[in-house]
């Protein structure tokens, strides 16, 4: 048993919901009791899709339990087929009906049903989400990718083809992803044989052999996948994730390996047909202030660590703290770490992260909606980079994160919130001039925003009342879709203050307490902690104006 | 009162689109400032109360889940030892609470996991400090509200026992705004002993015995006033306080139980009526003669249509509901207009038949369809925002008729710039 407060992800059933929702001529039986239709709506509220999930729940009660749930079961997916008319039927427990083993997969076999059946077994005790997805898909793959040919031989007089796999319902900017990747194939001269999950149905599944390779998008949901497709159809898949300039460059020259093509005159091609600014920019003179700023990244495997190389090889920040969720993929998180010199966090305890970053004192935060809470209870800027997704992280706009476009799309969502950060730095050297008031507060902030250097020392207290007062009564509803409700906001209020700064036993003296007022707050928690720091080392008890000089000569780089 | 009235009513049974009774944590958490509630359930249940609760993480709340993990399952661990070890883990982060509840869940119940004795033997080592209760919000027990239903009735033996004057008790979990205005309307009327089930914080938990007289403030709440009618508390029959008619019908039992003279009841609440009259008709125009279809969600669909055709003239096409509670349901049966559909139980996909048949103007449901259903040119109302918002009394019914008003005048600004979804097309 063990305690958690927030999940990262959910029930591996779930994951399989994104398969089945993700594709077309599918439809999901699902053994399980009244309530668990909830998950209907992280696709409808969530994603906006105007269509119900395919899913058929059993919605079994007490009574039935006593009763015949394996009737219901059976009933239900009789009654789903005939509604639905899928070509394919999955069938599954949760974690309920796993429990009562009425074995879903037994009892649609004996149904004789007209159409296939993929019987999924997710152990809902000891799985998850991403898990799920993964396991599910497989499924599908082995079951309808046809066997009976080796995987086309290359013909040269054609242009080479591949898959595209991993997109799934619910996923992290998959939609956009997905066309960017299309381009760049597109531009470097290969064709798209299927894309699957995403809109595919089984008969579509059955052609994947026709592809030369396979392009995998997102190794948690098409790892499965791709490994049975090598080792039983020798189809190849790419292992780089394309995201970031240097990212996409490395998928490119792998993908036109792969597809027998020159890796540089692709990469030429590939560059030509893109509109790539984010290096250009970063290298720009007023990109120079990102130089050194401490990020901590945090969130699903494949984004965390593609994240952190934009972070340190193309923005030229410091990783301060890498960690993921995803336990399947630790060793690769782990090896990510390694080149940062971090300590990796691999945990799903909502709770650790925080004091994790907490403690890394970072300058912005690049995670999944938990961190983005998380930073704003620390004053601290942050960017979305992975799921578990939120309504936000389905913008209205086209926003990739792979590919070229990708990489203008995280120039700008990482670089905003520091300028953000700038702005209210410039407003603080201002301050005492006499058209600023002493606490007027950053623009962006709006006007009852507690001013910055407040936030920076009480930062539980003041963001918590600013959530108070912006949660009307009227917003409180909102399951799923809005951040801001007023439960939020009894939430923070309530909130316990972990992390902050661990309290130390030297103490300042007011001279030097002055002093440190006069540093930029973006660099005031690192001169305090340098201070204290220095301060222990040397034995001294009462920081003074000279010890903070003191201290900033012995860390100056 | 009068004879039951004859009231045709469908049953229907197959796929139930609706919450289970965990759901009740994300108000009841709220409402009771200083009790934790502990889900002793699977990962499912962690994931529904956060989806449902749309609180993605702002700080630590008052709920979590003790997740059953295969070790518990196998027996490799005694699921009572670690969930001892999970509270003690729990209490030792929040020395803050004062009552904790363990909500049991589909899981738990299936594996006979003996929540009740576990509330008693963490009892028995947390008292004075915190006490420990259990309930079930499980989706094979309870439907949605049931949760607060079975969250209530737990705290019913704990009541201690008071004898003497007539009290009043307002039975089920109100925004604290409409708990003050009711309560001080009641003071009005001359009715001074007047206490709330749930209470704002455990430790004013209020007392229980024959010279209780209670009003229920929701309509789901059957095995709380079996409860309380068991510990000699009596029920007074009346409707339920939503709108000017369900709120003054609702004070006017009060009113009769605790002898408080007619005109002194009208004194009471001409003015706050004025001011509801005055709301309502600012709505009326935009509702009146529009039809109305309600998937069965909160329990609350009955009084709500009640409310909706009597005050607002909206027409009434099929009124769904989880579960009817005839007795306590019987005066807003009887003010339901004549032959209307009434449906208990649900089969979603036959019902979304009927639904797309009838093509009423608005269609008040659960978050799981309310955006395919507009996707097809139906105005919805999500049912959730119902049991959130404070809607009883009189001074939020224009706000509750609002809330329905609402859909159709965005529909109206917006017309014109709204396409039918594109859908996820993909390059």
């Amino acid at each position: 048993m063990k305690l958690a407060v927030w999940t990262y992800e959910g029930p591996p059933h779930v994951g399989a919901m994104r398969i089945a929702t993700a594709m077309k001529g599918v439809h999901y039986v699902l053994h399980a009791p009244q309530g668990d239709t909830y998950a209907d709506l992280l696709f409808t509220m969530i994603e906006r899709r105007s269509e119900r999930p395919p899913v058929t729940y059993t919605t079994f009660q007490a009574r039935d339990l006593g009763g015949d749930t394996a009737e219901l079961f059976k009933n239900a997916a009789r009654d789903a087929v005939n509604r639905f008319k899928p070509q394919a039927l999955l069938v599954g427990a949760s974690c309920t009906a796993e429990l009562i083993q009425d074995d879903p997969g037994g009892l649609a076999e004996a149904l004789d049903l007209p159409i296939p059946v993929v019987p999924l077994e997710l152990p809902s005790y000891q799985k998850k989400e991403n898990w799920g997805a993964a396991e599910t898909f497989y499924q599908l793959v082995r079951q309808f990718a046809r066997r009976d040919a080796a995987a086309a031989p290359a013909d040269t007089s054609r242009s080479p083809t591949c898959n595209i796999l991993g997109p799934t319902g619910l996923g992290f900017r998959h939609r956009d992803d997905l066309v960017e990747v299309r381009r760049l194939l597109a531009a470097m001269g290969v064709e798209v044989n299927v894309v699957a999950p995403w809109q595919a149905t089984p008969a579509d599944l059955a052609r994947l052999p026709d592809a030369g390779f396979n392009v995998v998008l997102y190794p948690e949901t098409a790892g499965a996948a791709a490994t049975y497709l090598k080792r039983t159809l020798g189809q190849a898949h790419t292992r780089i994730t394309p995201i970031g300039v240097k990212g996409t460059d490395a998928f490119v020259r792998e993908v036109a390996e792969l597809a027998g093509l020159d890796p540089e005159a692709t990469l030429v091609r590939a560059r030509a047909a893109s509109n790539s600014r984010s290096g250009w920019y970063s290298a720009s003179v007023d990109a120079t202030y990102l130089t050194g700023k401490r990020v901590f990244i945090f969130g699903d495997a494949s984004h965390a660590i593609a994240a952190a190389r934009v972070a340190a090889d193309e923005l030229g920040f410091k990783v301060v703290g890498l960690g993921t969720y995803s336990r399947e993929f630790a060793r690769d998180v782990r090896e990510a770490a390694a080149l940062y010199g971090v300590e990796p966090l691999i945990s799903d305890d909502y709770l650790e992260v925080e004091a994790a970053v907490a403690q890394a004192e970072p300058e912005l935060v690049l995670g999944t909606q938990m961190e983005r809470h998380i930073a704003k209870r620390l004053a601290i800027p942050c960017a979305v980079i992975s799921a578990p997704v939120h309504v936000q992280d389905f913008p209205a706009r086209y926003s990739p994160q792979m590919g070229y476009e990708g990489a203008n799309v995280l120039f700008d969502t990482w670089v905003h919130p520091l300028m953000m950060g700038l702005e209210e730095h410039l407003l603080g050297m201002f301050r005492n001039d006499f058209e600023f008031h002493a606490d007027a507060a950053a623009s962006h902030l709006g006007a009852t925003a507690p001013a910055a250097h407040r936030m920076q020392e009480a930062p539980a207290a003041s963001v918590a009342s600013v959530v108070a007062e912006q949660a009307a009564p009227a917003a409180a509803v909102s399951a799923a879709t809005m951040p801001a409700t007023s439960a939020l906001a009894a939430t923070a209020l309530e909130a316990a203050t972990p992390g902050a700064a661990a309290p130390v036993a030297v103490v300042w003296a007011p001279d030097a307490e002055r002093e440190l007022g006069k540093i930029p707050f973006f660099v005031r928690a690192k001169a305090r902690r340098n201070t204290e720091r220095f301060a222990a080392q040397q034995g001294i008890a009462v920081i003074t104006q000279t010890t903070l000089y003191e201290a900033k000569a012995h860390y100056a780089r | 009162m009068n004879a039951p009235v004859a009231i045709e009513v469908m049953r229907e049974r197959g796929q139930r689109e609706v919450f289970c009774g965990l759901t009740g944590i994300i108000w009841l958490h709220r409402k009771i400032q200083d009790a934790f509630f502990l889900v002793v359930g699977s990962r499912t249940c962690a994931h529904l109360i956060q989806s449902a609760a749309g609180v993605m993480i702002f700080a630590e709340p008052r709920f979590a889940t003790a997740i059953i993990d295969d070790r518990d399952l196998a027996g490799l661990a005694d699921a009572n030892e670690e969930l001892d070890r999970v509270v003690d883990q729990l209490l030792a982060r929040r020395p803050d609470i004062r009552l904790l509840f363990l909500v049991g869940s589909c899981p738990s119940e299936v594996i006979k996991l003996d929540l009740s004795r576990a509330a008693e033997r963490l009892g028995a080592r947390y008292l004075p400090q915190v006490r420990v209760l259990n309930y079930s919000g499980s989706g094979i027990e309870t439907t949605f509200t049931q949760g607060e239903d079975a969250c209530l009735a737990s705290l019913v033996p704990q009541m201690a026992v008071v004898s003497g004057k007539p009290e009043l008790l307002i039975v089920g979990s109100l925004a604290d705004v409409v708990e003050d205005q009711l309560v001080g309307l009641l003071h009005e009327m001359g009715i001074d002993r007047v206490s709330c089930l749930p209470p704002r914080r455990a430790g004013e938990l209020p007392a229980v015995g024959p010279d209780t007289r209670f009003l229920l403030a929701q309509p789901f709440l059957a095995d709380t006033a079996r409860a309380l009618e068991a510990r000699g508390a009596r029920l007074l029959p009346a409707p339920f306080p939503l709108g000017i008619e369900g709120t003054r019908g609702w004070l006017e039992a009060a009113a009769r139980a605790f002898g408080v003279p007619a005109e002194r009841l009208d004194a009471v609440v001409e003015a706050p009526i004025a001011r509801a009259r005055a709301a309502l008709a600012r709505q009326r125009p935009l509702l009146e003669g529009k039809r109305i279809f309600f998937f069965p969600d909160s329990q609350l669909e009955i009084p709500l249509a009640r409310f909706l055709a009597r005050e607002l003239g909206m027409q009434l096409v099929e009124v769904g509901t989880p579960y009817l509670h005839r007795a306590h349901l019987q005066q807003e049966l009887e003010w339901l207009p004549p032959g209307v559909q009434i449906v208990e139980g649900q089969d979603v996909d036959l019902q979304l038949e009927r639904c797309r048949a009838a093509r009423p103007d608005m269609v008040v449901c659960g978050l799981g369809l309310a955006n395919p259903l507009e996707a097809e040119g139906i105005t919805t109302k999500w049912s959730i925002e119902l049991v959130f918002t404070p809607i009883q009394g009189f001074e939020q019914a224009g706000d509750l008729a609002e809330l329905f008003a609402r859909p159709f005048v965005r529909r109206g600004l917006i017309a014109g710039a709204t396409r039918q979804p594109v859908g996820e097309q993909a390059a």
